[in-house]
């Protein structure tokens, strides 16, 4: 530098050039474009570098705030109490677990994801609002597995629909909750509006409406319905029928009856499926007149026994009230028939024609000729179908009988839809009986339909299956169904008693190799689990 | 302050796994089931057993106010650092719902067993003697031959140099050609001439160099880019060349962005510092952990750093979220300097939740404090503000936080509007004005931390 005002003077010459010069000079390079400045005794490239050096900075140090964009109107408030600190730390780290990539064992550590469901029933029953933080995770955990979405939406509230508005990659929350909550607002909502929003409603919005409203005034549903029921489209017609489950009542006959002329067979069949499980209705009636003409109580012999005559022809009556004339392949075509009669009478008509016995009586009678399966099986669907608990005790019959496990008449999946019928305690006590007379290896299903947490009798019941199966040495993951359903279900005041289980046992000659190792990680991942289900119950109480 | 009050919270401790398999493993490991015989002795030292697959439970022992961050020791055959048992145990004591009543998983106050207490003794000696022994060699620092250290950083000064006038050479060949030409060439000579630099001790002009190769692909608007680039460069060498005609600070600086060591030089400054932001980047060589904190008393910001060789984390963690009552060493003699990078020293309790956030300014002030910081360092990229009373402005490419009493706007830097930080800061503000930590540079503003309202706990975006 010869002198001090140079640099002066070139800094004033380089802020003059305009950087676009620059940046063209640049791409190009020099020796095919003059650059805009030049230094004497400088070579062009280091002279285009310290003129864009000084615009850099230059640049750089002269950058302002721009204009605000429009800004995104506030999210409604959330009336509810935050979560606890605790709770918070608590979904953030069941939030934070993702499943298992490789699939591994999963050793003596708790399946967190699988807690999450827990956490939000739990939250939602005690009102609590969530923290804003963590709703994008828990949305990104409901748009992956769409069975969180009612719990994890409700939870969310207010904010996660004003967040759902705002990206796009959680427009199911818009959709799901939305529907709901506007249909929910229904019930106030005055006629015109609910008709404006029934004519003009996209398919999702129509049926959330209707289920909705039906919930809350069944025959206001239905005339809604009605209104425009011909100008529906069949597959609309059956989704909209099928919400008329909730709150079905023998008013709803007239409108059944007439659906059961409608052009679907399928609608058909639902509107049939409605009218058999409203015993008084002219279908039930038509039915138990069908069905009791097939089945005959035979005295001749010295024990009374019941004998079937299935049907030879399915006629169009019979097609007009809900019977499918054909078969699934592999089955004849009159004991297709026969169940599909038995199925839909009501099962308050065989005591009359069964000689007065009570359903105990009459599931206890021999049946001629091979059709005990047949029948028993419709029964079972009729008194799912009827909600009837007598005969579904009836049918379950005792739990330790040898039956009950075995290929009986009744299967396990047909025991486990007759536990619905029951109340909790009952279903609980029968599938604890059954346990205690079976062990696990058939109990998964039937301890799918008992409530959470398990009633003490049944949670003691798995324990001792559990402890009876590593005795006999097998391995534990013959038994993960029920481990999982355990570590989910099981009450947490059991972990006290689960805690002698931990232990490594030793080794017994006839036991496979390595079991007592791993049934103690089983067994304390079950404990870990029960005691983090008990921590998260504590937190969220506050 | 009560014990339980300096629990970290599970965010903190997961912060300190070394990768992501670990904080996996680690929060398995954080539920009393496999744990026994734990305690906290309120001091900074968490012990517990815990029973592995083996028949005899593993020791693990954490002490979590150390100098240098926490220390670990388990008597596991795991080589990561910290291992699962630590990290789990950690979790357990840091989400214990029992804590401050009976129930404690992790119980308070106890007095650790004795295999705990040995480990513990012999670091506390160990770092006793540290401390003294630095105390001294205060006083006896200087290098036993001086002559040889002048020698040996004259010979480094020599290379140095020669690896800037080669740099010099290879960005002017490249301006003659024309980046157009450049654009094909991609990382390849980028990188051969950052190794060049690497061989030159120059490390801050390899890192620099090694960017450039990334340019050509950044979307449109590169060649603008990429001569800023090369500009800064280009003054960062003529620096370099000149800089016996600089002044002191700005020489200081141009030997730092060089990549030439300086120790941390300043007097160390005791303050509650609050732990900010705390954010790793990668490269294939290096992981660089930026940890800032902020003093509640003197109101200085500061940046701390800490390496990891690839694919490890650094030794360094603080929880975000904590106020570390601590000294810290700048590494600038000059405590007017903007140079924010310092050491930190001794620590003098246990960390503690912070109550407040540094006081905030609004955009337009943010963007002139950037400004004014580049007059003394033209190569730095952003500036550490808060800003106060924003409000987040989705939008699918251009981001902006937005001064909910004004007119004007930041606009968020692209790199942080993929994160999903920025959705967690909407979703805090739920449209409302918010207190937001971050760096604003001449790419954007990137947010890392904020407050929903006074007194609101630290959410680390």
């Amino acid at each position: 530098m010869a002198s001090s005002t140079a640099p002066a003077e070139a800094a004033a010459r380089h802020a003059r050039t305009s950087w676009e010069e620059l940046v063209t000079a640049a791409l190009l390079g020099t020796d095919r474009r003059t650059p805009p400045v030049t230094v004497p005794g400088r070579e062009a490239p280091a002279a285009l570098l310290d003129a864009a050096a000084v615009q850099t900075v230059r640049r750089r140090a002269g950058l302002r705030a721009a204009p605000a964009a429009e800004r995104p109107a506030p999210a409604p408030a959330d009336p509810r109490p935050p979560v606890p600190a605790a709770a918070r730390h608590r979904l953030a780290a069941l939030l934070a677990d993702h499943p298992h990539a490789g699939g591994g064992r999963r050793g003596t550590s708790p399946d967190l994801m699988e807690l999450l469901p827990q956490w939000l029933a739990l939250a939602n029953d005690r009102g609590y609002a969530p923290p804003p933080e963590l709703l994008p995770a828990l949305l990104n955990a409901a748009r992956g597995r769409t069975d969180l979405r009612p719990q994890a939406l409700a939870f969310a509230g207010p904010r996660a629909q004003w967040l759902a508005r705002l990206n796009p990659d959680w427009k199911f929350a818009l959709r799901t909750a939305q529907g709901g909550a506007r249909a929910a607002g229904l019930r106030d909502a005055d006629r015109a509006e609910r008709e404006r929003r029934w004519q003009e409603g996209l398919f999702a919005e129509r049926v959330a409406l209707l289920s909705a409203l039906r919930a809350h005034d069944p025959q206001m549903a239905r005339e809604l319905l009605t209104s425009t029921w011909p100008t529906e489209r069949a597959e609309d017609r059956l989704m909209f029928l099928d919400s008329l489950r909730t709150g079905l009542s023998a008013a709803d006959e007239p409108f059944l009856e007439q659906a059961l002329g409608d052009r679907s067979r399928n609608v058909r069949a639902t509107a049939a499926e409605l009218l058999s499980a409203l015993p008084h209705s002219a279908l039930a009636a038509r039915m138990a007149d069908r069905a009791s003409s097939c089945v005959a109580l035979d005295r001749t012999s010295g024990i009374p026994a019941l004998t079937v005559e299935a049907p030879h022809e399915c006629d169009a009556g019979m097609e007009r009230d809900g019977v499918a004339p054909k078969p699934p392949a592999g089955r004849g075509e009159r004991s297709w028939w026969l169940g599909q009669l038995v199925e839909a009478a009501p099962l308050a008509a065989w005591r009359a024609c069964l000689g007065d016995r009570p359903p105990a009586e009459i599931v206890a009678l021999p049946v001629a000729d091979g059709w005990r399966g047949e029948l028993h099986a419709a029964w079972c669907r009729a008194a799912v179908r009827q909600r009837d608990a007598t005969w579904a005790r009836a049918l379950l019959g005792v739990p330790s009988s040898p039956d009950a496990a075995g290929p009986g008449a009744v299967s396990l999946a047909e025991r486990a839809k007759l536990l619905t019928t029951l109340p909790g305690v009952e279903r609980a006590e029968w599938v604890a009986g059954f346990i205690d007379a079976h062990g696990l290896s058939e109990a998964f299903q039937l301890l799918g339909v008992c409530a959470v947490p398990w009633a003490p009798a049944l949670g003691r019941a798995v324990v001792d299956a559990l402890n009876i199966a590593r005795d006999a040495g097998s391995y534990p993951w013959s038994f993960s169904g029920v481990m999982g359903l355990a570590e989910r279900c099981l009450d947490p005041a059991e972990a006290v008693r689960l805690d002698a289980l931990t232990a490594v046992p030793d080794e017994r000659e006839d036991a496979a190799p390595g079991a007592g190792g791993y049934w103690s990680e089983a067994f304390q991942r079950l404990v870990t689990t029960l005691r983090l289900r008990a921590a998260m119950r504590e937190e969220l109480r506050g | 302050m009560t014990q339980q009050g300096v629990r970290w919270t599970a965010d903190q401790v997961l912060a300190l796994a070394p990768d992501a398999s670990s904080q996996k493993a680690g929060s398995r490991l954080g539920v009393a089931g496999p744990w026994s015989e734990t305690g906290s002795s309120g001091e900074g030292a968490v012990w517990g057993l815990c029973k592995g697959s083996g028949s005899k439970p593993y020791r693990t022992v954490i002490a979590t106010a150390d100098t240098a961050g926490p220390a670990y020791k388990c008597s596991c055959p795991s080589r990561k650092f910290p291992c699962k048992h630590a990290l789990g145990l950690l979790l357990l004591w840091a989400e214990d719902p029992g804590a401050g009543s009976g129930g404690a998983a992790v119980p308070d106050g106890a007095a650790p067993p004795d295999w705990a207490r040995e480990w513990l003794d012999a670091r506390g000696k160990r770092s006793e003697a540290k401390r003294s022994s630095s105390a001294e060699a205060g006083v006896v620092t200087a290098p036993a031959d001086p002559d040889a250290a002048r020698r040996r950083a004259e010979r480094r000064a020599e290379r140095v140099t020669a690896g800037t006038t080669e740099l010099e050479r290879r960005l002017s060949d490249l301006l003659r050609g024309g980046m157009a030409a450049a654009e094909q060439a991609g990382y390849g000579q980028w990188d051969e001439t950052a190794a060049r630099m690497v061989d030159a001790q120059a490390p801050g002009l390899a890192a620099r160099v090694r960017e450039l190769g990334a340019v050509p692909a950044s979307g449109p608007g590169w060649p603008a880019r990429l001569l800023e680039e090369c500009a800064l460069l280009h003054l960062l060498t003529s620096g370099w060349l000149r800089r016996d005609t600089l002044p002191d600070a700005l020489a200081a600086t141009v030997r730092s962005r060089t990549g030439l060591p300086a120790p941390a030089q300043g007097a160390p400054l005791r303050d509650h510092w609050q732990v900010l932001a705390q954010y790793d980047t990668a490269d294939s060589k290096l992981t660089t952990r930026r940890i800032w904190v902020h003093g509640e008393r003197s109101g200085h910001t500061a940046l701390l750093l800490s390496y990891g060789a690839a694919g490890r984390a650094p030794a360094l963690s603080l929880p975000v979220g904590l106020t570390l009552d601590a000294e810290l060493t700048p590494y600038a003699a000059d405590p007017a300097s903007r140079q924010l990078r310092a050491d930190l020293g001794e620590q003098f309790a246990a960390p503690a939740p912070s109550t407040g956030h540094p006081r905030g300014i609004r955009p337009e002030e943010a963007a002139a404090r950037y400004g004014d910081a580049l007059r003394d360092d033209p190569w730095l990229d952003s500036w550490p503000v808060t800003l106060s009373r924003v409000v987040p402005v989705p939008h699918a490419t251009n981001w902006q936080l937005a001064d909910a009493d004004g007119e004007l706007a930041l606009p968020v830097a692209p790199s942080a509007a993929s994160r999903s930080g920025l959705w967690r800061l909407v979703s805090l503000s739920g449209g409302a004005p918010l207190t937001v930590f971050g760096e604003c540079g001449h790419r954007g503003f990137t947010p890392l931390a904020a407050w929903a309202h006074d007194g609101a706990e630290t959410v680390r975006l």
